[in-house]
């Protein structure tokens, strides 16, 4: 029972910072291997599985306020279906302790990223001043 | 080269990167997908993070079948912390605005290092 309401906490802090839009499987999955041994690969499946309910419904929020870019956006989708099938694919035939290190890997590179992404996002603001063909906002 | 393919191919590449990442790692697809939309792709960063979800929710739903048809999923954990994440999800998305998110965001890439350090090393 305890594990029960610590595992419902782990969640809860994870889906707080989801919520906010700031990648809560980045925490989830650590959180879930270092606190309660939990195998790295499951880790990632439950990351996976508990998105969908929390995405399906900023999805469609989303697609009513009208802020879904829809032109060609298929070119991006198929890709990404092929390699996310790829992806898992692989995921599940690595062993579980190189996942994890790749997964360690991936997090750090990940939170440089995150802790300069103010500035990074200035830098992209200023580059589209300057440019004049920006692609999705040439439409009116 | 030509415009409209040289867009397809940068689209194409974005949804690659994405999906490889977002399948083998098992999330983290909205952390890649929405700086490569607003940098590669040149959209706007609110369209891009409702066009980020639209890609992302149709991907995590092929990966979270393969987890699953493999018996990766684990209930007696998954079931309370999916619990959780629902739960704070509605937190956060009500926080989100209400909160100066700049020096949050700051503390979770630490927390995300510490934590990829650790998975990395340990």
């Amino acid at each position: 029972m305890l594990k029960f309401l610590l595992l419902v906490l782990v969640g809860a802090s994870a889906g707080v910072l989801g919520g906010m839009g700031m990648g809560g499987g980045a925490i989830l999955i650590p959180l879930l291997t270092m606190l309660f041994n939990v195998e790295q690969i499951s880790a990632q499946a439950i990351n996976l599985v508990a998105f969908i309910p929390m995405a399906g419904v900023s999805l469609i929020i989303h697609f009513k306020n009208k802020r879904v870019e829809k032109e060609g956006i298929f070119w991006i989708i198929l890709p990404a279906l092929a390699c996310s099938l790829a992806g898992s694919l692989l995921a599940i035939a690595v062993k579980g302790s190189l996942l994890k290190r790749f997964f360690g890997g991936f997090l750090v590179v990940l939170s440089v990223f995150q802790f300069f992404s103010d500035k990074i996002a200035e830098k992209i603001n200023e580059n589209k001043k300057s440019e004049n063909c920006v692609k999705f906002s040439k439409k009116p | 080269m030509d415009r409209e393919i040289a867009d397809k191919l940068y689209m194409a590449i974005t949804g690659a990167l994405t999906g490889l990442a977002n399948g083998f790692f098992g999330g983290g697809g909205g952390m890649i997908v929405v700086p490569l939309m607003t940098f590669l792709l040149h959209m706007k960063t609110k369209k891009a993070h409702a066009t980020a979800l639209a890609v992302i929710l149709p991907i995590t739903l092929v990966s979270a079948c393969i987890y699953f048809m493999s018996g990766k999923f684990d209930f007696s954990v998954g079931v309370p912390s999916g619990i959780g994440v629902i739960a704070g999800g509605v937190v956060g998305a009500w926080l989100l605005g209400r909160l100066s998110a700049k020096w949050l965001t700051k503390i979770f890439a630490v927390v995300m290092l510490v934590a990829g350090v650790k998975s990395l090393v340990f």
